[in-house]
């Protein structure tokens, strides 16, 4: 796991190696200090010489400055060095999920991958500068720390040992009783949140229903049941302080009494003022440098979360890759099912569709209706190999759409999804995704197919109107009308609309059936629609029910021979032509 | 855990907010925050008397050591035990009683912090219940939730971390300066010197900081944003082969993303050992000038009159650790207090929203008849009355609830100057069915916004049963009117819950009814768990026309004499449509019904017909008054137009 996040240090290694580097030297200036200061001290008393004490003294300001160069430098190096690996990774997970497939992408859920790119990148930043920085930090510092005391202080010392103990165990055990409790709450509290946005989003039926007190109520339980798991977390947590001050004070204490025994009764040779004073600073290092460790293990233990779901994502295969030897022209707009089956998953027992042959001629028009779940989407999603079947084969122009390449083949098959998206911009940057270079003429030509030229000219920028993001400022029906013209200047060999009119107004949705067949005769063209109306002038319509093709035919003889066709007809006909 | 906040960046925190968060913290524990405080107070205090003991032992010591030289170190030792042994014992007992009080202020901190957090949360969440509809209309939702979760993190930071630390911090420092004075003045400038440069840098680097963290909040904000919208379109990046453009753009947030946060994070991560190391100069600085000031015996100046010697410089080296670190700890915490006090001043502007005003005094009470008149009684008897107080009499009177509304000449509008309805008049009598049709934007929602007092109208009037819904009392007039909306809302728990949420007090069996009523059952029967299946994030394993089906049972069960149907527009299949249609049917009959139609048969089947048009009414009918018109309606019943 960890081999894969670190590809993504590339060009950041310099700064990621010299950070330690410099910390280690940064940590042996600060350890070195109290030493030569115990010695300044010590001669205080024998030396009456000034020039002796600046000479210490210019020694130590020189560590201390050597001291802070280090230090800075590691910090800027840090700083370099995880948001550079941050700004990788990124980039990495974002390069990965273009080259994803749809299956890939449904497998990770859209919302799971923004989390994955956001929140636990930072995380993994956060960490990353942690390890560089302070993991490397703190346990120098503490075997430099303890190594001074017993250069310094020989057997008074000791006490180190037996005190590092007390506050290693505490810290383990705080660690190990309280991670577990916060990873709990934690869980918890992501769940009242959710529960908050619930109730945000449902406040019209909550204030319909007078709920509100019902509401508070409830909600008072789930934050009590928070409130005591937490209490419970930090509790624990709590423990750390007192007990480091404990330590601290069992050094202190035991510094002074036996350090002025030893002292005394040794006159001041085994042990000196100085000595003392520097032993209690390396006490205070030592102590703190396991709280750091503490710590650290703590922000570690909580990033590896975010750093294995990165990893997930960066060890994803794209289930479809383009062929060795692409075909990179399509010929025509014909279309070949052949014994096609198809399920999402190779674990899914239920197969999406079965036993599919059909047989569409370029320039053709054909309808697609049937239920819910009867896998009209994905039908036509394997047309432009958004998905591979499972069995059997689906041709373009007479060509395996396997062995197309990926590029070409969904230049020439353009789909409009059912779940479109228009992009913040402007409109004509919107059009553009169809066609980067397409002049404005082109524009307007595409947008009058899919009656989408009144409207936008009705804005009072025209073609510069702004989109907000998710096209939130445009209404369902013109959304659905901007992306077919989107899709119109791919001038695709093979068109397919899937419910992509089901906001428009039935005579508009005429119109756009009318202007294809008028203007882009040669296009094949598969329209999926929930109104009948939408496909009875199609040239041939396809029925499916279940995964299977139950029934292929115009509308006149479809009524005649086919039993579910006729009920959705007449359901239709009978509770009016449903605009919705 | 919680996301970060993107949106812009926040203004600083209101003045006086501070005041206010330790004003709310106290009035949540009067007894344990002055207890915590105190506690903290003496801890801090104590953990910065050491040196005072320190100096007395060294004292001895170099008193001991020098004697030792010429009388040897055991009677050196027995004549200055008496010094040390006693001081060590005090400074032992003294640390005992720290250290108590430090385990209690540390274990109190964590029961306040989150006892606040969860007082905090729950004041605002039933604020937030009693907030007017227009509020949520006009707040984006991700707003909202960032109360919950970045304002109320940032608070916790700063009630259970920084303001701790602070207090001591500051502690700390006033009581070493008292010690300082207590030894040497002259020592004391040289420290206050260097902390005066200390606190120069930490502020200019900090100032430095802080303009660059906010322009890396906005690169981030940028970021995500750009994350965010990719993804949701990542498959028409797909459809449209527009990988390696999306790739560029990406490159280009994500680069300048890493060009701010590198600039931000190198203020950050240099301030520590500057500040740090500034703190070792500064101790060099202090052994120096006190080894000179030995040496050349100048004489001291302090509080105590004791004279300079080596127990006093050392001790002093101490307290120049402690000062400077006390002092980097206070620069520390600045950022987390200026972005608690950010969230908490966000915290207390959702306090302060102006709740739903309902100055109503109607209620709807149970009745029983008694002798041909209406008597008030506490079990429900499955007749209403509205209960009217008159004020100028004293007298009180019961209305049977009926259903009829009435409008009379509404005006309303949602901005200022930007009239959504016009001159609106309509009755509904008990037991009709009321349709309205129109474009998007028409104000068929409005109206029905309108009926239940989400919104207040500007003009005209509204009669419901007779009486102006606004003396009706809010919750009585919605109690007394169902709605199913067009987008279904269903809550965390089982569909039974679902359901139940009509009606808290109902019986299983009563929600079954309301289900088999509607047409549910069918499909909730076979659900794995039936009843008792669980749904989650709006019931997102449910179809879209089962999640209608339950929102319609939801309204069944609690059955009341009016009801305000909003039709779905999206999609749905024919045969669920139908099932839907049937149970919408069902829930429909005997009721006054308003209804915001999409579906000719619905229409078809109401009593009246209104077409709206940019909010008045344009056109009002039965369907084949309608139709015979050839007006608007025939327009729209031909398809001509889009129905939203």
């Amino acid at each position: 796991m960890i081999g894969i996040l670190l590809k993504s240090v590339r060009e950041f290694k310099k700064p990621s190696i010299l950070t330690p580097i410099l910390v280690f030297f940064e940590v042996i200036m600060e350890c070195t200090i109290p030493m030569v200061i115990a010695e300044l001290v010590e001669k205080y008393e024998e030396s009456s010489d000034i020039s002796v004490i600046l000479t210490y003294g210019a020694i130590v300001a020189a560590l201390a400055l050597l001291s802070l160069t280090f230090g800075a430098l590691a910090g800027l190096n840090c700083a370099t060095a995880s948001v550079g690996f941050a700004k990788n990774l990124r980039k990495d997970l974002y390069y990965k999920v273009q080259d994803f497939s749809f299956e890939n992408i449904d497998k990770f859920s859209t919302s799971s991958l923004v989390t994955r790119m956001t929140t636990d990148v930072s995380n993994v930043q956060m960490s990353y500068m942690m390890i560089i920085r302070t993991a490397i930090r703190a346990p120098f510092m503490f075997i430099f720390a303890i190594v001074m005391a017993f250069v310094m202080g020989g057997r008074m010392a000791w006490i180190f040992i037996c005190v590092i103990p007390i506050l290693g165990g505490t810290l383990v055990f705080v660690a190990s009783r309280a991670m577990p409790l916060f990873r709990k709450v934690f869980k918890k509290y992501d769940k009242l949140n959710e529960s908050v946005q619930e109730n945000v989003k449902g406040m019209r039926v909550v204030k319909s229903f007078v709920r509100e007190e019902y509401e508070t109520e409830r909600f008072g339980y789930a934050s009590e049941d928070v409130r005591r798991d937490f209490t419970k977390a930090e509790r624990i947590l709590a423990l750390n302080g007192p007990i480091m001050q404990l330590c601290l004070n069992i050094v202190m204490i035991f510094v002074l009494s036996f350090g002025s025994y030893t002292s005394i009764s040794s006159a001041g040779s085994l042990l000196g003022i100085g000595q003392m004073s520097a032993l209690l600073t390396y006490g205070f290092m030592i102590l703190s440098s396991l709280m750091m460790l503490s710590m650290i293990f703590v922000m570690l233990t909580m990033s590896a979360e975010s750093a294995r779901r990165i990893v997930e994502v960066l060890r994803e295969e794209s289930t479809i890759k383009n062929p060795e030897n692409p075909i990179l022209e399509v010929k025509d707009g014909s279309i070949d099912f052949s014994s096609v089956s198809f399920k999402y998953s190779k674990t899914a027992d239920r197969y999406a569709l079965s036993d599919i042959d059909l047989h569409i001629a370029s320039g053709e028009t054909i309808g697609i209706i049937g239920g819910t779940g009867s896998s009209k989407s994905t039908l036509i999603q394997l047309i432009s190999r958004l998905y591979d079947v499972t069995e059997g084969s689906v041709s373009v122009g007479g060509v395996d759409v396997r062995d197309y390449d990926l590029d070409t083949l969904r230049n020439n098959v353009a789909v409009v999804l059912q779940k479109n998206v228009l992009f913040s911009g402007s409109i004509k940057e919107n059009l553009r995704w169809g066609n980067e270079n397409a002049t404005d003429e082109e524009m307007r030509e595409a947008a009058r197919l899919a009656c989408a030229d009144e409207f936008i000219e009705s804005f009072p920028d025209g073609y510069d109107t702004y989109i907000e993001q998710g096209g939130a400022n445009v209404s369902g029906g013109q959304k659905q009308r901007l992306c077919i013209a989107r899709a119109l200047l791919k001038k695709p060999k093979v068109l397919i609309l899937d419910d992509s009119t089901s906001a428009v107004d039935t005579r508009t949705d005429a119109h756009i059936r009318a202007a294809m067949r008028e203007y882009i005769p040669e296009t094949t063209k598969l329209i999926i629609a929930q109104r009948i109306a939408s496909v009875e002038d199609a040239d041939r319509i396809v029925v499916l029910d279940g995964g299977r093709i139950i029934a292929l035919g115009n509308h006149e003889e479809l009524l005649g021979s086919c039993d579910v066709y006729r009920e959705i007809y007449v359901s239709q006909m009978k509770g009016g032509d449903d605009n919705g | 855990m919680a996301k970060q906040y993107n949106g812009p960046v926040r203004p600083r925190a209101k003045k006086g907010t501070f005041a206010r968060v330790i004003r709310t913290v106290f009035s949540f524990y009067p007894v344990l925050l002055p207890l915590t405080l105190a506690c903290i107070v003496f801890t801090a205090i104590v953990s910065s008397m050491p040196s005072l003991f320190m100096q007395k032992v060294l004292a001895a010591v170099e008193g001991g050591v020098k004697m030792a030289e010429t009388a040897g170190g055991a009677a050196a030792w027995e004549h200055y035990k008496g010094d040390v042994i006693p001081v060590v014992i005090l400074l032992g007992c003294i640390y005992l009683v720290s250290l108590t009080s430090a385990f209690v202020y540390n274990q109190l901190m964590a029961v306040i912090t989150q006892g606040t957090l969860k007082k905090l949360r729950d004041r605002m969440f039933s604020r937030m219940q009693e907030l007017p509809v227009k509020y949520f209309d006009t707040h984006n939702h991700g707003d909202i939730m960032s109360y919950y979760t970045n304002d109320i993190d940032t608070l916790r930071q700063l009630v259970s971390q920084s303001m701790p630390q602070l207090l001591i911090s500051g502690i700390t420092l006033t009581v070493l300066i008292c010690i300082m004075l207590y030894f040497s003045v002259w020592m004391t400038l040289v420290i206050l010197a260097g902390v005066l440069a200390m606190s120069f840098v930490s502020k200019k680097i900090g100032g430095g900081s802080a303009r660059h963290f906010v322009r890396r909040q906005m690169a981030l904000g940028k970021t995500e944003g750009y994350v965010e919208e990719m993804m949701h379109g990542q498959k028409v990046v797909k459809v449209f082969c527009h990988e390696t453009k999306a790739m560029q753009k990406f490159d280009e947030v994500n680069d300048n993303l890493f060009r701010e946060a590198e600039k931000a994070n190198k203020y950050a991560n240099t301030l520590m050992p500057i500040i740090n190391n500034i703190g070792n100069i500064l101790y060099v600085l202090v052994a120096i000038v006190g080894g000179v000031l030995l040496i050349k015996e100048v004489p001291n100046l302090s509080f105590s009159g004791l004279a300079l010697s080596v127990s006093v410089v050392v001790p002093f080296l101490n307290i120049t650790k402690q000062f400077t670190g006390s002092v980097g700890q206070i620069s520390n915490q600045i950022n987390s207090v200026i972005m608690g006090l950010a969230g908490a001043s966000r915290v207390f502007e959702i306090l302060d929203e102006e709740p739903e005003r309902d100055e109503g005094y109607v209620t709807l009470v149970n009745v029983k008849e008694v002798d041909g008149e209406l008597v008030e009684c506490e079990e429900r008897t499955g007749s209403w009355a509205w209960k009217h107080p008159h004020r100028e009499d004293g007298t009180v009177s019961y209305v049977p609830l009926r259903g009829d509304v009435r409008m009379t000449e509404v005006d309303f509008e949602y901005v200022e100057g930007k009239p959504v309805l016009k001159n609106i008049s309509l009755y509904a009598e008990p037991g009709q069915q009321v349709a309205f049709v129109g474009a998007t934007g028409a104000g068929k929602t409005t109206i029905t916004n309108l009926i239940n007092r989400f919104y207040d109208i500007a003009d005209g009037k509204i009669r419901y049963d007779g009486i102006n819904i606004n003396k009706i009392k809010k919750s009585s007039l919605r109690r007394s009117l169902g709605v199913v909306l067009q987008d279904v809302n269903l809550f965390t728990g089982s569909v039974m819950d679902n359901i139940r949420y009509g009606k808290l007090d109902a019986t299983e069996e009563e929600c079954i009814a309301a289900a088999r009523l509607v047409g549910a059952d069918d499909f909730i029967t076979r659900l794995p768990e039936g009843y008792n299946t669980e749904l989650s994030g709006n019931g997102a394993n449910l179809s879209q026309g089962q999640r209608q089906l339950i929102s319609i049972a939801r309204a069944a069960v609690a059955d009341p004499p009016v009801m305000i149907l909003d039709e779905a527009t999206s999609s749905i299949d024919t045969r669920t449509e139908a099932i839907v249609q049937r149970g919408m049917d069902a829930l429909m009959k005997d009721r006054t019904v308003f209804v915001i139609a999409h579906r000719l048969s619905t229409v078809k089947s109401s009593d009246v017909i209104m077409v709206l048009d940019h909010g008045e009414i344009i056109e009002r009918g039965s369907h084949d008054d309608l139709i015979a018109r050839r007006g608007q309606y025939y327009s729209l019943y031909t398809g001509a137009f889009e129905l939203e």
